[in-house]
Protein backbone atom coordinates (compact mmCIF):
# COMPACT_ATOMS: atom_id res chain seq x y z
CA UNK A 1 0.00 0.00 0.00
CA UNK A 2 3.01 2.08 1.10
CA UNK A 3 4.73 1.46 -2.04
CA UNK A 4 2.34 2.02 -4.53
CA UNK A 5 1.68 5.52 -2.83
CA UNK A 6 5.17 6.31 -3.04
CA UNK A 7 5.32 5.09 -6.45
CA UNK A 8 2.61 7.27 -7.76
CA UNK A 9 3.70 10.18 -5.45
CA UNK A 10 6.58 10.64 -6.95
CA UNK A 11 5.93 11.18 -10.66
CA UNK A 12 3.00 13.63 -9.48
CA UNK A 13 6.01 15.84 -7.56
CA UNK A 14 7.88 15.83 -10.73
CA UNK A 15 5.02 16.51 -12.99
CA UNK A 16 4.50 19.94 -11.58
CA UNK A 17 4.77 22.50 -14.24
CA UNK A 18 7.40 25.41 -13.86
CA UNK A 19 6.40 28.89 -13.97
CA UNK A 20 8.00 32.04 -15.53
CA UNK A 21 7.24 35.15 -15.81
CA UNK A 22 8.79 38.74 -16.96
CA UNK A 23 7.85 41.30 -14.81
CA UNK A 24 5.65 44.46 -16.33
CA UNK A 25 6.59 47.71 -16.98
CA UNK A 26 5.63 50.88 -15.38
CA UNK A 27 2.90 51.18 -17.83
CA UNK A 28 0.78 48.82 -16.84
CA UNK A 29 0.18 49.90 -12.97
CA UNK A 30 -0.40 53.01 -11.72
CA UNK A 31 1.93 54.53 -9.39
CA UNK A 32 5.56 53.17 -8.23
CA UNK A 33 6.12 56.45 -6.18
CA UNK A 34 4.57 59.63 -6.13
CA UNK A 35 4.72 62.70 -3.57
CA UNK A 36 2.52 62.71 -0.72
CA UNK A 37 -0.06 65.83 -0.99
CA UNK A 38 1.29 69.22 0.67
CA UNK A 39 -1.21 68.75 3.61
CA UNK A 40 -0.04 65.37 4.14
CA UNK A 41 3.86 66.16 4.00
CA UNK A 42 2.95 68.81 6.60
CA UNK A 43 0.89 66.80 9.18
CA UNK A 44 3.85 64.17 9.31
CA UNK A 45 5.81 66.89 10.64
CA UNK A 46 5.79 66.86 14.56
CA UNK A 47 6.53 70.14 15.71
CA UNK A 48 4.08 71.74 12.99
CA UNK A 49 1.40 69.35 14.98
CA UNK A 50 2.36 70.18 18.45
CA UNK A 51 2.50 74.41 17.50
CA UNK A 52 -1.07 73.78 15.85
CA UNK A 53 -1.95 72.07 19.15
CA UNK A 54 -0.49 75.53 21.29
CA UNK A 55 -1.92 77.64 19.07
CA UNK A 56 -5.43 75.73 20.03
CA UNK A 57 -4.73 75.99 23.37
CA UNK A 58 -4.21 79.35 23.91
CA UNK A 59 -7.17 80.35 21.79
CA UNK A 60 -8.99 78.58 24.46
CA UNK A 61 -7.66 80.61 26.94
CA UNK A 62 -7.95 83.49 25.31
CA UNK A 63 -11.50 82.87 24.76
CA UNK A 64 -12.31 81.53 28.16
CA UNK A 65 -10.46 84.53 29.76
CA UNK A 66 -12.21 87.00 28.07
CA UNK A 67 -15.38 84.89 29.12
CA UNK A 68 -14.88 85.13 33.06
CA UNK A 69 -13.53 88.42 32.86
CA UNK A 70 -11.40 88.71 35.62
CA UNK A 71 -7.67 89.34 35.47
CA UNK A 72 -7.19 89.11 38.88
CA UNK A 73 -8.16 85.03 38.75
CA UNK A 74 -7.19 84.31 35.16
CA UNK A 75 -5.70 87.31 32.72
CA UNK A 76 -6.03 86.84 29.02
CA UNK A 77 -3.44 85.60 26.98
CA UNK A 78 -3.15 88.80 25.28
CA UNK A 79 -2.59 90.39 28.72
CA UNK A 80 0.20 87.97 29.33
CA UNK A 81 2.17 88.25 26.43
CA UNK A 82 1.95 91.77 27.27
CA UNK A 83 3.37 91.98 30.41
CA UNK A 84 5.93 89.58 29.20
CA UNK A 85 7.48 91.74 26.71
CA UNK A 86 7.18 94.44 28.71
CA UNK A 87 9.30 92.81 31.15
CA UNK A 88 11.51 91.63 29.00
CA UNK A 89 11.81 95.43 27.02
CA UNK A 90 12.31 97.00 30.14
CA UNK A 91 15.03 94.26 30.81
CA UNK A 92 13.28 92.92 34.55
CA UNK A 93 12.31 89.54 33.09
CA UNK A 94 16.31 88.84 31.12
CA UNK A 95 17.69 90.10 34.30
CA UNK A 96 15.81 88.03 36.55
CA UNK A 97 16.30 84.85 34.37
CA UNK A 98 19.87 85.55 34.71
CA UNK A 99 20.34 85.96 38.23
CA UNK A 100 18.20 82.14 38.21
CA UNK A 101 20.21 80.92 35.85
CA UNK A 102 23.64 81.67 37.36
CA UNK A 103 22.62 80.12 40.18
CA UNK A 104 21.21 77.34 39.13
CA UNK A 105 24.85 76.68 36.96
CA UNK A 106 26.55 76.77 40.44
CA UNK A 107 24.18 74.30 41.88
CA UNK A 108 24.33 72.19 38.74
CA UNK A 109 27.76 72.11 38.14
CA UNK A 110 28.63 71.54 41.53
CA UNK A 111 25.88 68.74 41.80
CA UNK A 112 27.68 66.83 38.93
CA UNK A 113 30.82 67.30 40.18
CA UNK A 114 30.23 65.64 43.41
CA UNK A 115 28.24 62.82 41.83
CA UNK A 116 31.22 62.18 39.42
CA UNK A 117 33.58 61.67 42.85
CA UNK A 118 30.63 59.64 44.58
CA UNK A 119 30.55 57.29 41.17
CA UNK A 120 33.91 56.95 40.70
CA UNK A 121 34.68 55.92 44.29
CA UNK A 122 31.21 53.56 44.11
CA UNK A 123 32.96 51.88 41.01
CA UNK A 124 36.63 51.56 42.52
CA UNK A 125 35.65 50.20 45.77
CA UNK A 126 33.34 48.16 47.22
CA UNK A 127 32.47 50.28 50.24
CA UNK A 128 32.23 53.12 47.94
CA UNK A 129 29.50 51.19 46.33
CA UNK A 130 27.73 50.76 49.59
CA UNK A 131 28.12 54.54 50.39
CA UNK A 132 26.56 55.54 47.22
CA UNK A 133 23.67 52.93 47.18
CA UNK A 134 22.67 53.68 50.78
CA UNK A 135 23.15 57.45 50.32
CA UNK A 136 21.16 57.83 47.53
CA UNK A 137 18.52 55.03 49.03
CA UNK A 138 17.87 57.58 51.97
CA UNK A 139 18.32 61.22 50.59
CA UNK A 140 17.03 60.82 46.93
CA UNK A 141 13.53 60.73 47.78
CA UNK A 142 13.94 63.59 50.08
CA UNK A 143 12.23 66.84 48.36
CA UNK A 144 14.75 69.43 48.25
CA UNK A 145 12.71 72.36 49.98
CA UNK A 146 12.14 70.36 52.58
CA UNK A 147 16.28 71.03 53.80
CA UNK A 148 15.39 74.74 52.74
CA UNK A 149 15.02 75.66 56.62
CA UNK A 150 17.60 73.71 57.46
CA UNK A 151 19.64 75.85 54.84
CA UNK A 152 18.83 78.78 56.00
CA UNK A 153 20.26 78.04 59.38
CA UNK A 154 23.48 77.04 57.73
CA UNK A 155 24.39 79.17 55.14
CA UNK A 156 22.44 81.87 55.95
CA UNK A 157 19.91 84.23 53.58
CA UNK A 158 21.41 84.04 49.97
CA UNK A 159 22.98 82.10 47.48
CA UNK A 160 24.69 79.30 49.43
CA UNK A 161 21.14 78.35 51.16
CA UNK A 162 19.95 77.75 47.27
CA UNK A 163 22.93 76.09 45.67
CA UNK A 164 22.81 73.81 49.03
CA UNK A 165 19.34 72.59 47.82
CA UNK A 166 20.14 72.67 44.22
CA UNK A 167 22.92 70.30 45.12
CA UNK A 168 20.82 67.95 46.69
CA UNK A 169 18.31 68.22 44.16
CA UNK A 170 21.26 67.21 41.44
CA UNK A 171 23.58 64.83 43.04
CA UNK A 172 21.23 62.12 43.62
CA UNK A 173 19.61 61.68 40.43
CA UNK A 174 23.14 61.91 38.62
CA UNK A 175 24.57 59.88 40.70
CA UNK A 176 22.22 57.15 40.37
CA UNK A 177 22.26 56.73 36.55
CA UNK A 178 25.68 57.48 36.13
CA UNK A 179 26.10 54.50 38.42
CA UNK A 180 24.22 52.29 36.70
CA UNK A 181 25.22 53.61 33.27
CA UNK A 182 28.59 52.17 34.67
CA UNK A 183 27.92 48.83 35.66
CA UNK A 184 25.65 48.57 31.93
CA UNK A 185 29.15 49.00 30.58
CA UNK A 186 29.60 45.86 28.94
CA UNK A 187 32.95 43.30 29.92
CA UNK A 188 33.82 43.34 26.42
CA UNK A 189 34.37 47.38 26.52
CA UNK A 190 36.23 47.36 29.87
CA UNK A 191 38.83 44.52 28.37
CA UNK A 192 39.23 46.28 25.56
CA UNK A 193 40.10 49.34 27.54
CA UNK A 194 42.62 47.79 29.96
CA UNK A 195 44.24 45.96 26.62
CA UNK A 196 45.24 49.19 25.83
CA UNK A 197 46.63 50.00 29.20
CA UNK A 198 44.00 51.34 30.49
CA UNK A 199 42.82 51.76 34.19
CA UNK A 200 41.55 53.25 37.36
CA UNK A 201 40.02 56.96 36.44
CA UNK A 202 41.54 56.64 33.07
CA UNK A 203 39.87 53.60 32.50
CA UNK A 204 36.64 55.74 33.97
CA UNK A 205 37.49 58.67 31.66
CA UNK A 206 38.23 57.35 28.16
CA UNK A 207 36.10 54.18 28.75
CA UNK A 208 33.41 54.00 31.07
CA UNK A 209 31.93 57.10 30.53
CA UNK A 210 31.42 57.84 27.09
CA UNK A 211 29.89 53.93 27.32
CA UNK A 212 27.39 55.38 29.74
CA UNK A 213 26.81 58.34 28.15
CA UNK A 214 23.57 57.85 27.62
CA UNK A 215 22.63 57.09 30.89
CA UNK A 216 24.58 59.94 32.40
CA UNK A 217 22.55 61.90 29.54
CA UNK A 218 19.66 60.75 31.11
CA UNK A 219 20.72 61.09 34.18
CA UNK A 220 21.79 64.68 33.58
CA UNK A 221 18.22 65.88 32.11
CA UNK A 222 16.54 64.66 34.90
CA UNK A 223 18.99 66.36 37.51
CA UNK A 224 18.33 69.16 35.62
CA UNK A 225 14.44 69.13 35.55
CA UNK A 226 14.68 68.76 39.49
CA UNK A 227 17.03 71.68 40.02
CA UNK A 228 14.54 74.20 37.75
CA UNK A 229 11.53 73.28 39.60
CA UNK A 230 13.90 73.60 43.60
CA UNK A 231 15.10 76.64 42.44
CA UNK A 232 12.05 78.45 41.21
CA UNK A 233 10.19 77.21 44.78
CA UNK A 234 13.05 77.84 46.64
CA UNK A 235 12.94 81.47 45.55
CA UNK A 236 9.65 81.91 45.69
CA UNK A 237 9.78 81.11 49.37
CA UNK A 238 13.68 82.72 50.24
CA UNK A 239 14.55 84.57 47.36
CA UNK A 240 13.76 87.54 48.84
CA UNK A 241 17.17 86.75 50.78
CA UNK A 242 19.80 86.65 47.56
CA UNK A 243 20.31 90.31 47.18
CA UNK A 244 18.91 90.04 43.16
CA UNK A 245 16.10 88.10 42.81
CA UNK A 246 15.14 85.27 40.50
CA UNK A 247 12.10 84.13 38.57
CA UNK A 248 10.68 83.10 41.46
CA UNK A 249 11.03 86.11 43.32
CA UNK A 250 9.68 87.95 40.35
CA UNK A 251 6.55 85.97 40.49
CA UNK A 252 6.36 86.09 44.30
CA UNK A 253 6.84 89.92 44.14
CA UNK A 254 3.99 90.25 41.00
CA UNK A 255 1.72 88.63 43.07
CA UNK A 256 2.02 91.22 46.21
CA UNK A 257 1.70 93.52 43.83
CA UNK A 258 -1.79 91.53 42.50
CA UNK A 259 -0.01 92.02 38.99
CA UNK A 260 -1.41 88.77 37.66
CA UNK A 261 -0.61 89.21 34.23
CA UNK A 262 3.03 89.70 35.52
CA UNK A 263 2.47 86.62 37.74
CA UNK A 264 1.70 84.40 34.17
CA UNK A 265 4.89 86.40 32.38
CA UNK A 266 6.78 84.63 34.90
CA UNK A 267 5.58 81.35 34.41
CA UNK A 268 5.76 81.58 30.74
CA UNK A 269 9.04 82.56 31.49
CA UNK A 270 10.11 79.40 33.35
CA UNK A 271 8.49 76.99 31.00
CA UNK A 272 10.15 79.20 27.98
CA UNK A 273 13.48 78.31 29.35
CA UNK A 274 12.66 74.99 30.26
CA UNK A 275 11.30 74.14 26.83
CA UNK A 276 14.88 75.92 25.32
CA UNK A 277 16.81 73.96 27.25
CA UNK A 278 14.99 70.29 27.09
CA UNK A 279 14.27 71.30 22.77
CA UNK A 280 17.64 72.82 22.16
CA UNK A 281 20.28 72.21 24.59
CA UNK A 282 20.39 68.35 25.47
CA UNK A 283 18.77 67.76 21.96
CA UNK A 284 21.78 68.82 20.61
CA UNK A 285 24.29 66.87 23.08
CA UNK A 286 22.11 63.96 22.07
CA UNK A 287 22.09 64.13 18.30
CA UNK A 288 25.71 64.89 18.36
CA UNK A 289 26.75 62.35 20.77
CA UNK A 290 23.99 58.93 21.57
CA UNK A 291 22.20 59.39 18.62
CA UNK A 292 25.28 59.54 16.51
CA UNK A 293 26.93 56.67 17.77
CA UNK A 294 23.66 54.51 17.20
CA UNK A 295 23.84 54.11 21.49
CA UNK A 296 20.06 55.73 21.18
CA UNK A 297 17.33 55.69 18.19
CA UNK B 1 57.24 17.56 15.57
CA UNK B 2 60.66 16.23 16.46
CA UNK B 3 62.56 19.05 16.91
CA UNK B 4 59.95 21.77 18.13
CA UNK B 5 62.02 23.22 20.50
CA UNK B 6 65.32 24.72 18.91
CA UNK B 7 64.31 28.19 19.68
CA UNK B 8 62.89 29.71 22.81
CA UNK B 9 59.19 30.10 22.66
CA UNK B 10 57.53 33.55 21.99
CA UNK B 11 54.62 32.42 24.66
CA UNK B 12 55.15 29.59 27.59
CA UNK B 13 52.72 28.23 29.07
CA UNK B 14 53.54 25.83 32.12
CA UNK B 15 51.52 23.33 33.92
CA UNK B 16 48.51 26.39 33.88
CA UNK B 17 45.67 25.75 36.60
CA UNK B 18 42.84 28.29 36.43
CA UNK B 19 39.72 28.99 38.78
CA UNK B 20 37.12 31.14 38.86
CA UNK B 21 34.50 31.64 41.34
CA UNK B 22 30.69 32.31 40.30
CA UNK B 23 28.05 33.54 42.71
CA UNK B 24 28.26 29.61 44.76
CA UNK B 25 31.00 27.49 42.99
CA UNK B 26 34.61 27.89 42.77
CA UNK B 27 35.46 26.82 39.21
CA UNK B 28 38.11 24.90 37.96
CA UNK B 29 38.49 25.77 34.30
CA UNK B 30 41.92 24.40 33.08
CA UNK B 31 44.46 21.78 35.43
CA UNK B 32 47.70 21.87 34.36
CA UNK B 33 47.79 22.93 31.12
CA UNK B 34 51.02 23.12 29.47
CA UNK B 35 51.97 24.39 25.71
CA UNK B 36 54.56 26.53 24.00
CA UNK B 37 53.66 28.93 20.97
CA UNK B 38 56.23 29.69 18.22
CA UNK B 39 56.43 32.77 16.62
CA UNK B 40 54.48 33.03 13.30
CA UNK B 41 52.37 30.22 14.66
CA UNK B 42 48.76 29.88 14.08
CA UNK B 43 48.37 28.16 17.16
CA UNK B 44 44.99 27.13 17.77
CA UNK B 45 43.11 25.86 21.24
CA UNK B 46 40.14 23.46 20.24
CA UNK B 47 37.95 22.06 22.62
CA UNK B 48 34.08 21.80 23.54
CA UNK B 49 32.32 23.80 25.26
CA UNK B 50 33.92 24.13 29.42
CA UNK B 51 37.37 23.25 28.21
CA UNK B 52 38.50 26.62 29.40
CA UNK B 53 39.92 27.65 26.17
CA UNK B 54 38.29 31.29 26.66
CA UNK B 55 39.67 31.52 30.07
CA UNK B 56 43.08 29.91 29.45
CA UNK B 57 42.99 32.84 26.71
CA UNK B 58 41.72 35.60 29.28
CA UNK B 59 44.99 34.40 31.22
CA UNK B 60 46.99 35.25 28.71
CA UNK B 61 45.22 38.17 27.98
CA UNK B 62 46.57 38.86 31.73
CA UNK B 63 43.00 39.24 32.95
CA UNK B 64 43.16 36.40 35.50
CA UNK B 65 46.25 35.15 37.56
CA UNK B 66 46.82 31.05 37.11
CA UNK B 67 46.11 29.76 40.57
CA UNK B 68 49.27 26.96 39.67
CA UNK B 69 51.54 27.48 37.05
CA UNK B 70 53.11 30.21 34.91
CA UNK B 71 52.38 32.07 31.64
CA UNK B 72 55.51 33.61 30.24
CA UNK B 73 55.59 35.62 26.74
CA UNK B 74 59.00 36.44 25.59
CA UNK B 75 60.40 35.28 28.82
CA UNK B 76 58.67 37.92 30.92
CA UNK B 77 55.39 36.86 33.07
CA UNK B 78 52.52 38.16 32.33
CA UNK B 79 50.55 39.56 35.35
CA UNK B 80 48.22 42.49 33.47
CA UNK B 81 46.87 43.08 30.18
CA UNK B 82 48.83 45.14 27.72
CA UNK B 83 49.29 46.26 24.20
CA UNK B 84 51.46 43.78 23.62
CA UNK B 85 48.66 40.58 23.82
CA UNK B 86 45.89 42.26 21.63
CA UNK B 87 42.55 40.99 22.14
CA UNK B 88 40.16 40.17 19.40
CA UNK B 89 36.94 39.16 20.69
CA UNK B 90 33.51 37.14 19.42
CA UNK B 91 31.29 39.86 20.58
CA UNK B 92 30.14 42.75 17.96
CA UNK B 93 30.45 45.49 21.06
CA UNK B 94 34.32 45.84 20.98
CA UNK B 95 34.36 48.19 19.01
CA UNK B 96 34.19 51.86 20.85
CA UNK B 97 30.51 52.58 19.25
CA UNK B 98 31.57 56.24 20.10
CA UNK B 99 34.36 56.16 17.85
CA UNK B 100 34.77 55.76 13.97
CA UNK B 101 36.06 53.09 12.55
CA UNK B 102 39.43 54.56 12.04
CA UNK B 103 39.49 56.61 15.03
CA UNK B 104 39.18 52.93 16.91
CA UNK B 105 42.32 51.87 15.94
CA UNK B 106 44.01 55.54 15.91
CA UNK B 107 42.68 55.51 19.84
CA UNK B 108 43.87 52.14 20.01
CA UNK B 109 47.64 53.02 19.04
CA UNK B 110 47.59 56.31 20.98
CA UNK B 111 46.17 55.25 24.31
CA UNK B 112 48.56 52.64 24.39
CA UNK B 113 51.40 55.13 23.46
CA UNK B 114 52.51 53.31 20.70
CA UNK B 115 52.31 56.07 18.18
CA UNK B 116 51.28 59.59 18.01
CA UNK B 117 49.34 61.84 15.58
CA UNK B 118 49.96 61.41 11.85
CA UNK B 119 51.53 58.41 12.41
CA UNK B 120 49.10 57.02 14.51
CA UNK B 121 46.85 57.56 11.33
CA UNK B 122 48.94 56.48 8.93
CA UNK B 123 49.25 53.14 10.68
CA UNK B 124 45.73 52.41 11.00
CA UNK B 125 44.89 53.43 7.60
CA UNK B 126 47.50 51.14 6.34
CA UNK B 127 46.03 48.20 8.25
CA UNK B 128 42.52 49.29 7.52
CA UNK B 129 43.20 49.03 3.83
CA UNK B 130 44.04 45.95 4.82
CA UNK B 131 41.05 44.31 5.80
CA UNK B 132 39.50 45.91 2.42
CA UNK B 133 37.42 48.90 4.99
CA UNK B 134 38.88 51.94 3.74
CA UNK B 135 35.90 52.77 1.88
CA UNK B 136 34.11 53.03 5.61
CA UNK B 137 36.88 54.30 7.47
CA UNK B 138 34.88 57.43 8.72
CA UNK B 139 31.56 55.64 9.65
CA UNK B 140 30.77 54.54 13.02
CA UNK B 141 30.78 51.00 14.09
CA UNK B 142 26.94 50.81 14.00
CA UNK B 143 26.68 51.41 10.62
CA UNK B 144 28.39 48.23 10.09
CA UNK B 145 27.79 44.59 9.63
CA UNK B 146 28.79 41.75 11.82
CA UNK B 147 31.69 40.73 9.38
CA UNK B 148 32.49 44.45 8.78
CA UNK B 149 32.78 44.98 12.60
CA UNK B 150 35.33 41.98 13.46
CA UNK B 151 37.59 43.46 10.60
CA UNK B 152 38.12 46.56 12.13
CA UNK B 153 38.71 44.36 15.34
CA UNK B 154 41.37 42.55 13.76
CA UNK B 155 42.81 45.57 12.00
CA UNK B 156 42.94 47.44 15.29
CA UNK B 157 44.42 44.46 16.92
CA UNK B 158 47.08 44.15 13.96
CA UNK B 159 48.16 47.60 13.68
CA UNK B 160 48.91 47.55 17.32
CA UNK B 161 51.70 45.42 15.85
CA UNK B 162 51.51 43.51 19.05
CA UNK B 163 54.11 40.17 20.32
CA UNK B 164 51.24 37.89 19.83
CA UNK B 165 47.43 38.20 18.43
CA UNK B 166 44.32 36.71 20.85
CA UNK B 167 41.33 35.65 19.09
CA UNK B 168 38.47 34.47 20.96
CA UNK B 169 36.16 32.70 18.29
CA UNK B 170 36.13 35.83 16.50
CA UNK B 171 33.94 34.17 13.82
CA UNK B 172 31.74 32.43 15.94
CA UNK B 173 28.88 34.67 15.59
CA UNK B 174 28.91 35.44 11.65
CA UNK B 175 26.76 33.68 9.27
CA UNK B 176 28.42 30.61 7.30
CA UNK B 177 29.63 32.82 4.44
CA UNK B 178 30.80 35.71 6.17
CA UNK B 179 32.86 33.31 8.62
CA UNK B 180 34.15 31.59 5.41
CA UNK B 181 35.72 34.63 3.84
CA UNK B 182 37.18 35.90 7.13
CA UNK B 183 38.98 32.26 7.75
CA UNK B 184 40.24 33.03 4.09
CA UNK B 185 40.71 36.85 4.82
CA UNK B 186 42.71 35.83 7.77
CA UNK B 187 45.24 33.57 5.97
CA UNK B 188 45.91 35.81 3.26
CA UNK B 189 46.51 38.57 5.84
CA UNK B 190 48.96 36.19 7.65
CA UNK B 191 50.84 35.75 4.39
CA UNK B 192 51.65 38.79 4.46
CA UNK B 193 52.99 39.92 8.11
CA UNK B 194 53.37 36.47 9.34
CA UNK B 195 51.63 37.49 12.53
CA UNK B 196 52.03 35.54 15.92
CA UNK B 197 48.57 34.56 16.58
CA UNK B 198 46.60 32.20 19.11
CA UNK B 199 42.94 31.36 18.60
CA UNK B 200 39.85 29.98 20.31
CA UNK B 201 37.77 27.95 18.53
CA UNK B 202 35.53 25.13 19.04
CA UNK B 203 34.56 24.63 15.40
CA UNK B 204 36.84 21.21 13.83
CA UNK B 205 36.93 22.36 10.15
CA UNK B 206 38.02 25.87 11.46
CA UNK B 207 40.50 25.02 13.68
CA UNK B 208 42.24 22.74 10.71
CA UNK B 209 41.85 25.15 8.07
CA UNK B 210 43.49 28.30 10.29
CA UNK B 211 45.85 26.51 12.49
CA UNK B 212 49.43 25.00 11.85
CA UNK B 213 49.23 23.77 15.31
CA UNK B 214 46.16 22.34 17.36
CA UNK B 215 45.95 22.05 20.97
CA UNK B 216 42.96 20.06 21.89
CA UNK B 217 41.38 20.47 25.34
CA UNK B 218 39.57 17.95 27.50
CA UNK B 219 36.77 19.62 29.42
CA UNK B 220 35.37 19.64 32.79
CA UNK B 221 38.53 21.10 33.53
CA UNK B 222 40.29 21.82 30.43
CA UNK B 223 43.34 19.59 30.36
CA UNK B 224 46.07 19.18 27.65
CA UNK B 225 44.66 15.89 25.43
CA UNK B 226 46.85 16.63 22.42
CA UNK B 227 48.89 18.79 20.41
CA UNK B 228 48.77 18.04 16.61
CA UNK B 229 50.19 19.73 13.44
CA UNK B 230 47.51 21.28 11.01
CA UNK B 231 47.59 20.22 7.39
CA UNK B 232 49.32 22.76 4.76
CA UNK B 233 46.89 25.81 3.96
CA UNK B 234 47.23 24.40 -0.05
CA UNK B 235 46.65 20.36 0.36
CA UNK B 236 44.82 17.76 -0.83
CA UNK B 237 41.07 17.99 1.07
CA UNK B 238 40.99 14.46 1.52
CA UNK B 239 43.67 15.08 3.98
CA UNK B 240 42.07 17.80 5.87
CA UNK B 241 39.08 15.75 6.22
CA UNK B 242 41.53 12.94 7.83
CA UNK B 243 42.68 15.33 10.31
CA UNK B 244 38.68 16.66 11.11
CA UNK B 245 37.65 12.90 11.34
CA UNK B 246 40.90 11.88 13.55
CA UNK B 247 40.01 14.83 15.91
CA UNK B 248 36.49 14.39 15.94
CA UNK B 249 37.53 10.81 17.25
CA UNK B 250 39.48 12.17 20.08
CA UNK B 251 36.41 14.83 21.27
CA UNK B 252 33.88 12.03 20.61
CA UNK B 253 35.96 9.90 23.52
CA UNK B 254 34.65 12.19 26.00
CA UNK B 255 31.21 13.20 24.71
CA UNK B 256 30.56 9.15 25.27
CA UNK B 257 32.33 9.61 28.44
CA UNK B 258 30.54 12.55 29.04
CA UNK B 259 26.64 10.86 28.93
CA UNK B 260 27.79 7.75 30.85
CA UNK B 261 28.45 9.58 33.87
CA UNK B 262 25.65 11.74 33.42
Amino acid sequence: MSDTASDTALPDIALRPEIIQTPRGAQDFGIVQKKLTVFERLYNQAWLRKTLLIVVLLVVWELYARHLDNPLLVPTFTDTITAWWDGIVSGVLPERALASLQVLAIGFSAGVVLAFILTVLAITTRIGTDFLETMTAMFNPLPAIALLPLALIWFGLGIGSLVFVLVHSVLWAVALNTHAGFRGVSQTLRMVGRNYGLSGLKLVLRILIPAAFPSILAGLKIGWAFAWRTLIAAELVFGVASGKGGLGWYIFESKNELDIPEVFAGLLTIIMIGLLVENVVFRTIENRTVRRWGMQS
Amino acid sequence: MLDTTQSPPLLDVRGVTLQYKTREHLVTATYRVDFSVQRSDRFILLGPSGCGKSTLLKAVGGYMAPTEGEIQLKGHRIIRPGPDRMMVFQEFDQLLPWKTVRQNVVFALETSGKLKGRAADEKAMQYIQKVHLDRFADAYPHTLSGGMKQRVAIARGMAMEPDILLMDEPFAALDALTRQRMQEELLMLWEETKFTVLFVTHSIPEAVKIGNRILLLSPHPGQVKAELNSVPANSDPAIAAALEARIHDMLFVDRVEEEVHV
